[in-house]
């Protein structure tokens, strides 16, 4: 019977009420009293000297209050970065200004030269057509190898070139690694492409800044995954506004991705802007605007290298990535391609050595940064290309070659700095090849065959580090932040409780899973218990939603401060029964002495916090309200198996996913059908990277994929039901749920499934193709097959 | 300016608009009614679509002087009359067809008018009429799992939770 109430229930989701209903409320439904609007005047060229910007006619137009430009900003601080990567010689990264509005030059196609507030958005989208502009077009940097030749243009003037940093990892094990790939028996090597993604959320970035004269308080509502952290950002490094004065709203966020984490430069200036003018500043994205603003995701350029020896066991593993950073460093884009990629190289398979080499660099183009997964997608989907390819090279079964070298005790210390606490590859690939029936594609194909297509089967593995982070560990790594997870627990008289938490809901479901926690711990209703969060005014200090943290690291300080709660609650009880404190058993919301048949409700325990007449004021405060700040002692681990069967059109090169599985180990699991939810996603975005989506520029920095004309975003005829299991667990082993994280599985693990099965079918035609790009659109399917 | 009137959610209602505002702009703005959402700026992601004279609408593609005169129902009146949930909306929480919410309203406004006009749609049908409306959340799913449920059809044998 499954349960209906606390960890392990599938219960439905409360937020889906109002969500239904069209009662959400979203950054864009708040509105505020004397409201202006910004629009932003954007760069329509990638790199260009500002010679002139005159604002005399569009200030005149009707209904501008006034007409901002980088000039307004002088004095004012810069968007910040969050981390700082050190080199390969131990030297800090290059960490050009990244300012609000752009001064004197703009460096890609999007960058925000003036910004007109006006009584209303057509007003304001009117008189910035009247901004007399002038650049002098500069020669752009687009190609990531061709930006870091001798005289290529330079996309930051006061640096000695375009490249941000060289990274080594492990920097010792470079020659341990190049001996073993000599003498290795076999070396497979393979170039690829992670192709540049946009986020795209439904909901397009919102920023409204307001300001109050009364109590000297600032007030921005965003569309954020982090309200604390751009708080502290804006507050502290931008605009010099104190955090008590300072408070950010994050209502209803329509998804994020990774793309709602950073702090942008809209943010900042709704902020600075409605100070300034004394009348709240309101700006909505356009989804062409997202386009050019948002920061982008992925990026990579990678040579892999996998060496095995006679007997098909991994030796040794080198790659050399170009990561593209854009043309200034959003808030987390320098640990993307190296702490959050290098780290996984090891993936699933115990190879003694390894060495990552990352470039990043700068280009003409919009900031890059983290993006469903983060660096994690990058690692997975090289090593398990080359795995594919190596497996067809030696004439051995990709799932066998995968077997034979993987991990299986642990923990495990891979030679890339981290340890796996638990996993169990050996059982989520058998639940992989049980659930996607492999045994039964042989008679698949034959049938596609028979109707003229061709079907490929892939296969692939992958491992994510997430429950983002120890702060000890990450500070020692760059980060200029510490990442634990705040939760307050506030029991109100009559036992209903509010849980204020740092972490954010952007689609997750917290409001319905967070509960089913504290419900299990305290053995009451689920719908007795809120959730509070996405306001800094009432949540504590709290580091927000992204890299699968929000159970892990959120959750787990939530348990912290319910056991807390449970703690004091005893001893009230244990006075109201006038038993010892130690013989106090809490068990379906209610507190007996053990051994007896005395008992107390919760109810009536939280009521004698609050009205303590009968009450042991000598010992211990009244009230029942306790804080906990969580910080984890490591990274979680969730792996997986996934498997996709394609058809390929040998007429069109059209790729069709015919069928898709997934068996995830996710640990312990709070909610199952919103686990489930959340993988179905993280497919979706791994088909649509691997067969749609694609962000283009041309070579002049130009932005060929700015609306949903142009980027193909998968629809509901792209992608087909999902076969998803997560019933092999491996609980974490430290952290209280046991409980591993979710959120980025589908989209890490996707990709190379689908790209391993259409090089499968391909080779199944008699095509000699052994990798094909992303995404695999019929004109490069059908090109590889004339190939 | 000039006046337009029609009727939303039952209601008639006149408003000044200047010849440029667009129906969803009209809803949103005008009437306070935030239900109905602007996911892009090229009439491709269906967050938007109302009912129109009883068809699927995406109200981001017609001025709101086209609508002079209209029968207009958007998100905040699909209940039924005793306030609980349509069956369309019902579908959608039981199967966890939406996460972020953002697209829902759209969502629910498309498999509405697709199964007044087609009460038992295939797999295939439905994925093919959502055509029109992009979530980035459900990988759809849920989605199409819901309104299959919605129109009475067994999903016990789709994939499960």
């Amino acid at each position: 019977m499954p349960k209906d109430n606390g960890i392990g229930a599938s219960t439905k989701r409360r937020e889906d009420v109002r969500f239904l209903t069209g009662h959400g409320k979203y950054t864009d439904d708040i509105n505020v009293l004397h409201q202006t609007y910004v629009h932003f005047l954007r760069s329509d060229v990638a790199h260009g000297k500002i010679t002139s910007i005159d604002t005399a006619e569009a200030a005149k137009m009707p209904g501008v209050v006034r007409i901002f430009t980088g000039a307004d900003f002088e004095g004012v601080g810069g968007l910040p970065c969050g981390w700082q990567v050190t080199d390969r010689h131990g030297e800090p990264m290059k960490e050009p200004p990244h300012p609000v509005l752009a001064q004197g030059k703009v460096r890609h196609v999007g960058e925000p030269i003036a910004a007109v507030v006006a009584d209303t958005l057509a007003e304001a989208r009117d008189a910035a057509e009247a901004i007399m502009v002038e650049i002098e077009d500069l020669p752009a940097a687009v190609d990531m190898k061709a930006a870091l030749k001798d005289g290529a243009p330079k996309v930051h003037d006061e640096l000695s070139d375009n490249l941000c940093y060289d990274w080594g990892f492990v920097e010792e094990n470079k020659g341990a690694v190049e001996e073993a790939i000599k003498n290795a028996a076999h070396v497979t090597t393979l170039e690829l492409v992670n192709n540049r993604l946009v986020a795209n959320p439904m909901e397009p970035r919102v920023a409204l800044g307001d300001y109050n004269r009364s109590d000297d308080m600032s007030t921005l509502y965003t569309t954020s995954q982090n309200p604390h952290v751009i708080r502290l950002l804006m507050g502290a490094f931008v605009l010099g506004i104190p955090e008590h004065k300072l408070r950010v709203v994050a209502p209803d966020v329509g998804g994020g991705f990774g793309t709602k984490i950073f702090h942008y430069a809209e943010e900042a200036f709704c902020t600075f802007a409605a100070r300034q003018i004394k009348r709240p500043v309101k700006w909505t994205s356009t989804r062409s605007e997202a386009f050019m603003s948002d920061a982008h995701g992925r990026d990579h350029v990678t040579k892999i290298e996998l060496a095995l020896d006679k007997d098909n066991n991994f030796t040794a593993i080198r790659t050399e990535t170009y990561a593209n950073m854009g043309a200034y460093l959003s808030t987390f884009a320098p640990s993307v391609p190296t702490w959050l990629h290098g780290t996984l190289m090891a993936g699933n398979y115990k190879t003694p050595n390894i060495y990552v080499n990352v470039k990043a660099v700068f280009t003409n183009t919009v900031p890059v940064d983290a993006y469903r997964g983060a660096g994690r997608p990058e690692a997975t989907f090289q090593l398990e290309r080359v795995i594919d390819k190596a497996a067809r090279e030696l004439g051995v079964d990709p799932i066998a070659l995968r077997k034979q070298n993987f991990i299986t005790e642990f923990p495990y210390a891979t030679p890339v700095a981290v340890e796996y606490d638990t996993g169990d590859y050996m059982a989520t690939m058998a639940k992989l090849e049980e659930i996607a029936d492999v045994k039964g594609f042989a008679a698949r194909r034959a049938e596609s065959e028979k109707n003229g297509k061709l079907r490929g089967l892939g296969i692939n593995c992958y491992i994510e580090a997430c429950g983002i982070a120890p702060s000890n560990l990450v500070g020692q790594l760059g980060a200029r932040a510490g990442l634990y997870e705040s939760a307050t627990v506030r029991v109100n008289a009559t036992g209903t409780i509010s849980v204020m938490t740092g972490s954010h809901s952007h689609g997750q479901g917290h409001e319905t899973a967070f509960p089913q926690v504290v419900a299990e711990m305290l053995g009451i209703d689920e719908s007795m218990i809120d959730i509070v969060h996405g306001d800094t005014a009432n949540t504590p200090m709290g580091m927000g939603t992204y890299g699968s943290r929000s159970i892990a690291v959120g959750g787990s300080a939530m348990v912290r401060a319910t056991e807390k709660i449970i703690n004091k609650a005893k001893k009230i009880a244990a006075h109201l029964m006038e038993a010892s404190e130690a013989d106090i058993e809490l068990k379906d919301g209610a507190f007996s002495v053990a051994g007896t048949d005395k008992s107390v409700a919760w109810g009536d325990v939280t009521l004698a916090a609050y009205v303590p007449h009968n009450y042991p004021l000598e010992d211990i405060e009244p009230g029942l309200e306790e804080t906990a700040f969580y910080d984890p002692s490591n990274f979680t681990y969730p792996s997986g198996a996934y498997c996709c069967e394609v058809e390929v059109d040998p007429e069109t090169g059209k790729v069709t996913v015919e069928r898709f599985a997934a068996a995830d180990d996710f640990g312990n699991i709070i909610n199952p059908m919103i686990v489930s939810g959340q993988v179905h996603g993280g497919i979706a975005q791994g088909i649509g990277q691997a067969l749609l989506e694609n962000c283009a520029y041309d070579e002049n920095g130009q932005l060929l994929s700015a609306s949903y004309m142009d980027y193909a975003m998968p629809r509901a005829d792209d992608v087909p039901f999902y076969q998803v299991d997560h019933s092999c667990q491996t609980p974490c082993t430290h952290n209280p749920l046991g409980v591993k994280g979710c959120g980025e599985a589908g989209a890490i693990g996707s990709p190379p499934a689908v790209i391993n099965a259409v090089v499968d079918a391909l080779q199944s035609g008699g095509h000699k193709v052994t990798h094909i790009d992303m995404p695999a659109t019929p004109s490069r399917v059908w090109a590889a097959m004339q190939g | 300016m000039a006046k337009v009137t029609m009727t939303v959610n039952g209601k008639s209602v006149s408003r000044d608009v200047e010849g440029r505002t667009l129906l969803v702009q009209f809803l949103r703005e005008k009437l306070n009614l935030t239900g109905t959402h602007v996911g892009c700026d090229t009439s491709q992601c269906g967050a938007c679509v109302v009912h129109v004279n009883g068809e699927a609408v995406k109200s981001c593609t017609m001025f709101a002087a086209e609508a002079e005169g209209a029968e207009v129902t958007t998100i905040e009146a699909v209940e039924n009359d005793d306030g609980s949930l349509s069956v369309v909306q019902q579908a959608f929480q039981d199967h966890h067809g939406l996460q972020c919410g953002f697209c829902t309203p759209g969502m629910v406004m498309t498999a509405t008018a697709l199964l007044k006009e087609n009460p038992k749609p295939s797999e295939a049908e439905i994925r093919d009429h959502l055509e029109g409306n992009i979530c980035r959340c459900t990988g759809y799913h849920n989605i199409v799992k819901a309104i299959m449920a919605a129109s009475g059809q067994d999903v016990s044998s789709v994939a499960a939770e």
